[in-house]
């Protein structure tokens, strides 16, 4: 399965992706709908234990900005980009506590796909039944792209991370707004476009900073993809041209920019700090421990 | 892979890599000793000896040799349970050389047995089982897989074959590894279905077959 089968599958472009899904592993389409209804209400669940906490996580880094935001005034008048910002917070913050989460495709990408999909729902006051088949679609795509590429940072990077997720969100959200196979993939593809070259460079190694803040960025930018693609808006270049680029991408990345904390902000004087204090060690460089900025 | 390994596995964070990817691969062992835990001898290869302390793979490895699955809510408190088990964990740094950077080699002993495994965790839960008991494999427990042990002669995996296929267990992929002609083998099939308890029975009773084991699908799709 490519992206470019998936872009020229029938209408809906979920029902040929889990009718193929069944035929290769076997599995009973009923019990995989089945099953992605309970997973929807797993990341139900964990938005709202994370819009309602602001306990922190072990580092102290991350923990209060979903409820923050949620809490706070809403600056631009844009309910819909908060909402998608604070889900996606909300589940990833869950994440760093070592709460509850729905990994997709991975943990440190978990809030990208509620954040948009169950954002705009929840806006548009679309009922969660109706997110089933979106979701199919969402892991088809995640699918599409791990059987050419990798959709772990330590393997490609945080495009293959968050690139991964903003994509299967982006053809979710697509999906859901009544778009055409073409249209999914084609959102899909600008999403995955605009995240090539993206590093992975947590800090202290933990999956917090950047990863929280990124999750609600990526699931805006995979909204603003989806609305893209609605107005027929396509990716110059062809979506398994664009999946073969990130995966060269990826292999090109030096070992330090793939989650290992060796380079970007995890190798930042705070970056390092946060890394000394967490070992329970004085930091090499720079004197004396820097007061980390909290809360 | 399915569908559902890619929106999923339901987990306890952070990380799918770090985290559930390592209490699968803590559950393989669990599964291939069949008898509880005593000690664990882990190393950690990579960067799950890099990052894996802030990503609670130490946690989430134990919480498997336990038994538990990725979204068990006492994956947190795994040390504490391992002692209240009686399960002794030891973590040290290894070097496994060109293989994937989280992998992790695990020498779990229990009562009467004792089973080496190891697997790399390569991103969103997925594991990849490479060796078992110095043998070289390649799974990924997405099926249930039959592990023997025995001593290489002629037609044992044709014996194995026609069991197989008696029992109405279908499959899906094979690895066969020995030391020598004529000495250990070990051969790890991938099945589409669990070989039935009486079939196993009856591979178990051969001559030459030192050691079985039916591990169960550890991936949801």
């Amino acid at each position: 399965m490519t992206l470019t089968d998936l872009m020229n599958a029938p209408a809906p472009a979920s029902g040929w992706v889990l009718a193929q899904d069944c035929e290769e592993t076997g599995l009973d389409p009923a019990d995989i709908r089945a099953e992605m209804a309970r997973r929807i209400g797993e990341m139900r669940a964990s938005i709202e234990r994370g819009l309602s906490s602001d306990a922190k996580s072990i580092t102290g880094m991350v923990g209060w900005n979903a409820k923050g935001l949620w809490d706070a005034p809403d600056a631009l008048n844009a309910p819909l980009i908060r909402r998608v910002q604070a889900y996606a917070m909300a589940v990833n913050e869950e994440n760093a506590r070592m709460g509850r989460i729905v990994a997709a495709p991975t943990a440190g990408s978990a809030g990208t796909i509620p954040g948009a999909l169950l954002g705009v729902a929840d806006h548009l006051g679309i009922p969660d039944e109706r997110l089933v088949d979106p979701m199919i679609l969402a892991a088809g795509v995640g699918k599409a792209i791990s059987k050419r590429m990798f959709i772990s940072g330590a393997a490609g990077g945080c495009q293959a991370e968050i690139g991964s997720s903003a994509a299967m969100a982006a053809a979710a959200v697509t999906e859901l707004l009544g778009g055409s196979p073409r249209a999914c993939i084609q959102a899909a593809s600008l999403a995955l476009m605009n995240t090539i070259g993206l590093v992975c460079d947590p800090v202290g190694g933990y999956v917090e900073v950047p990863c929280v803040s990124r999750n609600a960025f990526f699931a805006v930018h995979a909204v603003s993809a989806a609305q893209l693609a609605l107005a027929q808006l396509e990716s110059f270049i062809p979506p398994d041209e664009v999946l073969g680029a990130m995966a060269q991408v990826g292999r090109m990345m030096p070992a330090q920019l793939r989650e290992t904390a060796e380079g970007g902000l995890a190798q930042t004087p705070t970056g390092l700090a946060v890394t000394a204090r967490m070992e329970g060690r004085q930091p090499d460089e720079g004197g004396g421990m820097i007061e980390l900025p909290m809360a | 892979m399915s569908l559902l390994d890619m929106i999923g596995p339901v987990m306890i964070g952070p990380s799918s890599s770090h985290t559930a990817g390592a209490c699968r691969l803590g559950l393989v062992a669990h599964h291939l000793l069949g008898e509880a835990p005593r000690t664990a001898s882990i190393g950690l290869h990579a960067s799950f000896a890099k990052t894996g302390r802030g990503h609670g793979t130490h946690l989430a490895l134990v919480a498997g040799l336990l038994g538990y699955l990725p979204d068990d809510s006492r994956l947190p408190d795994a040390f504490a349970e391992a002692e209240k088990a009686e399960l002794k964990a030891e973590f040290h740094d290894v070097d496994l050389g060109d293989v994937h950077p989280n992998t992790a080699q695990i020498d779990l002993k229990g009562d009467t047995g004792s089973v080496t495994v190891i697997g790399s965790s390569t991103g969103g839960g997925i594991i990849r089982v490479g060796n078992v008991q110095g043998f070289r494999v390649d799974f990924d427990a997405s099926q249930p897989t039959l592990l023997l042990r025995y001593v290489d002669t002629i037609g044992v995996i044709a014996r194995v074959a026609t069991t197989l296929a008696a029992d109405g267990a279908n499959i899906a992929a094979l690895t066969c590894a020995r030391e020598k002609r004529g000495g250990d083998a070990l051969l790890a099939i991938e099945l589409d279905q669990p070989l039935s308890e009486p079939a196993l029975n009856f591979v178990r009773a051969w001559a030459g077959m030192a050691w079985t084991r039916m591990l169960p699908k550890l991936m949801d799709g």
